[in-house]
């Protein structure tokens, strides 16, 4: 384990210098702006309502950084696809891994450094968006949510949770298969929140269940949906239900076992990983 | 003696193809064995069997005694793979701090400093991967195999990318490492380079050791040559150790000599006759 530090040093220093980090960053302050831009106007109109049922700075304020929640995982989860798509097979395709392979460090210390080296990376970019989104919409509208830190570590672990997925990914797939692979694997999770919205609208239940086990099967998509019930927690009346319908897949609680079964799915995914990569020829 | 590298009856399937089958092959510290054989061979498999970065179907392989792919194996062994690349935003210096740091070297800022010179990049150490040609890229290569003096080296292909110069530097580096007792084990296509360098060369075709011995020994006595004022004689039957005894009798018969030569087959003709139709 000595060379665990070595290689997380490594992956971090590659993250930080390739290009890709850049654009994501450009992207991330564009973003940004838009979001502010967004969040002043959607304020402004509705103070002009009449008073109703709804408390429409709160439906407004809950609704609005819920949707900055989704923007946040998924540019995290862009990140998180990028700093580990091409980890095992792509830089062995490349020639990038024998050199680094050959030396007394072990194939453990190595996929645990890569890891680490993107949650490095990936865990205070997260953190960083999600809390910026929530200073601005303070900011726009004077809108705080109910829960602040858990929800925002929930996104992080839910990153990190693609990130681990791309690891195991990079052991079996080429770097432009797994990256297509994983954004799927998103792309699936996103499908079984809106499933469970349509299902919970319909009463269906047979939707409802097929989204529920989609979402703990892809642990990131309750942590997201957990994350959302989280920072309206306290909302209650119309108001309240109004926001449960939520953006992007609803919001749910996960309950006491959700950390400890993200616990043990990533114990699962990385052995996995681990011993798929430790029987790999180069 | 513990050899530096012990191959035995290596083999290595994917699937019904038949990459390697049964080879064995030792490494003395000090010595340096020639890979020969054409492509598909099975060259490269046996080097990445004995580097731990394939594992063996059947056999096995140690390096200075552990087994191939064991830490102390990993720690005691130096390679340049055929196909590398190092970061393109790493400089020299970068690369090679990097590796020291892998390999647990205490060599410092010194070390790097040695090797760099040592593969003609003293220039080059603040110079990017990116910013390289490939000839500078697998100089580096060169000097990222030789950190923390590893006892073993295994260099498939390392000179495929460089200028005439850049190889017969390679080729006074590797007489300086065999000095240093370092058992080197090199794979490469360019039999002039092989034949130059190597104390032992091991042919391989399909799979299999077909040949292997020194390049001297290899080669087959074809006759001796004779310059002499008449012309050029020739004695189809002669042997090296014949040369005293024909020279004196041309001098007993008046003839003025003004060379002698000993002909015998090159190694070129020797692989081809080893590889036989296997050229693929």
């Amino acid at each position: 384990m000595r060379a665990l530090p070595i290689i997380a040093g490594y992956a971090l220093q590659e993250a930080l210098r390739r290009r890709i980090f850049h654009v994501v960053l450009l992207l991330t302050a564009v973003y940004l702006g838009l979001y502010w831009l967004g969040a002043d106007e959607a304020f402004e109109e509705v103070a002009q309502f009449d008073d109703g049922p709804v408390e429409e700075q709160e439906l407004t304020g809950g609704t609005l950084f819920g949707l900055s929640m989704f923007g946040t995982l998924f540019l995290g989860s862009v990140l998180a696809a990028f700093l580990t798509l091409g980890v095992v097979r792509g830089d062995a395709e490349r020639g990038l891994l024998q050199p680094l392979v050959v030396r007394p460090v072990g194939r453990g210390a190595l996929l645990l450094g890569r890891f680490l080296g993107a949650a490095a990376v990936c865990v205070p970019y997260v953190l960083i968006v999600y809390t910026a989104c929530a200073l601005i919409t303070r900011t726009a509208g004077d809108w705080w949510p109910d829960q602040f830190l858990r929800p925002g570590v929930q996104l992080a672990v839910g990153v990190l949770v693609v990130a681990a997925l791309g690891l195991l990914g990079s052991v079996f797939l080429s770097a432009t298969a797994n990256g297509i692979a994983i954004f799927m694997v998103f792309g699936a999770g996103l499908v079984a929140g809106l499933l469970g919205q349509i299902g919970e609208a319909l009463n269906s239940e047979t939707l409802e269940t097929v989204a529920d086990r989609t979402s703990w099967a892809l642990p990131f998509e309750a942590l997201y949906q957990d994350a959302l019930y989280r920072i309206t927690s306290e909302s209650r009346g119309f108001t309240g239900l109004a926001i449960e319908l939520g953006p992007f897949g609803g919001s749910q609680a996960g309950g006491t076992n959700l950390p400890l079964w993200t616990i043990a799915y990533f114990a699962v995914v990385l052995a996995a990983t681990l011993a798929a990569f430790s029987r790999k020829d180069l | 003696m513990v050899p530096a590298l012990l191959v035995e009856d290596a083999a290595k399937r994917y699937g019904r193809v038949v990459a390697l089958d049964g080879v064995s092959l030792e490494v003395q510290p000090g010595e340096l064995v020639g890979l020969l054989g054409p492509n598909g061979a099975g060259k490269s498999t046996l080097v990445k069997i004995a580097c731990g970065l394939i594992r063996a179907s059947r056999g096995r392989a140690e390096i200075c005694g552990a087994p191939a792919g064991s830490p102390p194996a990993r720690a005691a062994l130096g390679y340049l793979a055929e196909l590398f690349r190092f970061p393109g935003w790493y400089s020299a210096d970068e690369v090679l701090r990097l590796h020291q740091r892998l390999a647990g070297s205490t060599g410092g800022d010194g070390e790097r400093g040695r090797l760099l010179e040592l593969v003609g990049l003293a220039s080059a150490r603040a110079v990017r991967v990116d910013a390289m040609s490939k000839g500078m890229q697998q100089r580096l290569g060169i000097a990222q195999a030789l950190v923390g003096s590893p006892p073993v080296l295994l260099l498939d292909e390392p000179t495929s990318a460089l200028d005439p110069a850049g190889r017969r530097t390679v080729r006074a580096l590797l007489e300086e490492l065999r000095n240093r007792e370092i058992g080197v084990l090199l794979n490469s296509h360019l039999l002039s380079e092989i034949e130059l360098v190597c104390d032992r060369v091991v042919i391989l075709s399909r799979g299999r050791v077909v040949a292997a011995g020194r390049p001297e020994d290899l080669s087959q006595a074809r006759g001796v040559e004779i310059e002499t004022d008449e012309g050029i004689r020739l004695f189809p039957e002669a042997r090296r150790d014949q040369v005293p005894g024909l020279v004196e009798q041309l001098v007993r018969e008046g003839r003025q000599i003004y060379g002698v030569r000993v002909l015998a087959t090159s190694l070129e003709e020797e692989y081809l006759e080893a590889v036989g139709g296997d050229t693929a």
